[in-house]
C-alpha cells in the first residue's frame, strides 16, 4: 500500500533565500568603469628614429603644462577653461589666418572635396604636473574635438556625432582629424 | 436591518506568505547577475579625477587594472607616503609592469590577447612622473590600449 508522501515544509525557503540575498547585496559593487580612452603610440623602431616628420610651426598647437599646473599654449599663458575655445579656433581657422594651421583639399566621403585642417596638437607635461590637471587638459581637448564633430554632423545630417552610423562617423573623423601627440616629458620639476 | 453585519467574532485571515520565497528569489537573481565581485583589496588610497568626456569601459574581463596612489595608513610605515603602484594585491615598482602585462595576457584566451585594455586608476593628486614611467613601460610591453579611469563630473 502506497503511503502518502509527506509534504516538504518549505517555510524555511524564504529564510535561505533571504540569507543569499543579503550576501549578494553586501558584495555587490555596481560601479561602472568609466574613463578617457587613449591609444598609446608604439615605440619607434631603432633604425627609423631620426625619421621624424617635420611639421610647420603654424600647424602645431603646442600645450605645455608646468609643475605648477599652469598652461602655456602657443607661447601664451591660458587657463584650462579657455583651452576648449582656443582648440576649436585652431582647427577651424575661420579667417584663414597666417598663424593658424594650413588646410589641404581632401576628398571625404559624404562631404566631397573639402578643406581639411593640417593641425596637430602637441601636449607636453612636466614630471611634476598633477594628474588631475593632465586629465582636465585631456578632457577639454576631447570636448573640443567632440564639439567640432558635432557641428559638422549637425550641418550635414542634423544629428549629433554619436548618433551617426559607422561610415558617417568615419567620414566626420576624416574631416576633422584631431591628433594629440604627447612628447617625452622633460625632467625639470623633479618627482 | 442593516446590510453590513458586523461579525466581530470572525478572525482576520492570515496573509499568505507562500509567494514570499518567489519575490526574494527574484531579487536574489537580480543581484547575482548584477554583482561583480571586487577582485583586489586596495592598498592605496585612490580618488580618481573627474572628467566630462568619458566613455564606458566595455568587457570588464578584458581589462587589467593598475592602481596608483598614496599607500593607506597601515602601510605608510613600510611603504612611505609617496604614491606607489599596486598590481593585483601587492605593491610593485615600475619594472614589474611588463611582467604583469605578460601574465595578464597569459591568462586570457589566445584570440583575445591583443584586445586587452589597461585601465589606470590613479589618484588625482599624483604627479605625472610616475604615470609617464608607467606609460613608457606599457609601450615597451606593446600594450597600447589605455584607459584613464575617471568619474563623472557632478554638475
Amino acid at each position: 500500500m502506497a503511503r502518502k508522501t509527506p509534504e516538504i515544509n518549505s517555510s524555511s525557503m524564504a529564510d535561505i533565500a533571504f540569507l543569499l540575498l543579503i550576501f549578494f547585496l553586501v558584495t555587490t559593487t555596481m560601479d561602472v568603469d568609466t574613463g578617457i580612452y587613449k591609444k598609446l603610440p608604439p615605440i619607434p623602431e631603432k633604425d627609423q628614429q631620426n625619421d621624424d616628420v617635420k611639421v610647420k610651426q603654424r600647424n602645431v598647437f603646442s600645450i605645455l603644462v608646468n609643475r605648477n599646473n599652469e598652461l602655456l599654449v602657443n607661447g601664451e599663458v591660458l587657463s584650462i577653461s579657455q583651452l576648449r575655445d582656443k582648440t576649436k579656433e585652431f582647427f577651424l581657422n575661420p579667417t584663414n589666418s597666417e598663424n593658424l594651421p594650413e588646410k589641404a583639399m581632401k576628398n571625404v566621403p559624404f562631404f566631397g572635396d573639402v578643406m581639411v585642417s593640417k593641425g596637430l596638437i602637441s601636449l607636453q607635461n612636466d614630471r611634476g604636473t598633477k594628474y588631475e590637471t593632465y586629465i582636465r587638459v585631456q578632457d577639454e581637448l576631447a570636448a573640443a574635438s567632440r564639439e567640432l564633430k558635432d557641428d559638422k554632423s549637425m550641418q550635414k545630417w542634423g544629428k549629433k556625432y554619436a548618433e551617426l552610423d559607422v561610415d558617417q562617423q568615419a567620414a566626420v573623423r576624416k574631416y576633422i582629424p584631431v591628433q594629440i601627440s604627447e612628447a617625452e616629458p622633460r625632467n625639470t620639476g623633479g618627482k | 436591518m442593516s446590510k453590513f453585519r458586523k461579525d466581530g467574532k470572525k478572525d482576520l485571515p492570515a496573509i499568505s506568505t507562500a509567494s514570499l520565497p518567489d519575490i526574494v528569489f527574484m531579487l536574489l537573481f537580480f543581484f547575482m547577475v548584477a554583482t561583480t565581485m571586487r577582485e583586489v583589496d586596495l592598498n592605496v588610497d585612490i580618488m580618481v579625477p573627474a572628467a566630462k568626456e568619458i566613455t564606458k569601459l566595455e568587457k570588464k574581463d578584458l581589462v587589467s587594472n593598475i592602481y596608483v596612489g598614496v599607500p593607506m595608513r597601515k602601510f605608510t610605515k613600510t611603504y612611505g607616503t609617496e604614491p606607489r603602484i599596486q598590481l593585483n594585491d601587492q605593491f610593485a615598482t615600475v619594472e614589474d609592469i611588463q611582467a604583469f602585462i605578460a601574465s595578464e595576457r597569459e591568462s586570457r584566451k589566445e584570440e583575445l590577447r591583443n584586445k586587452l585594455t589597461t585601465s589606470l586608476k590613479v589618484d588625482q593628486y599624483t604627479k605625472m612622473g610616475i604615470i609617464t614611467d608607467i606609460k613608457q613601460e606599457l609601450r615597451k610591453a606593446s600594450s597600447l590600449k589605455l584607459n584613464y579611469s575617471t568619474r563623472e563630473t557632478a554638475e
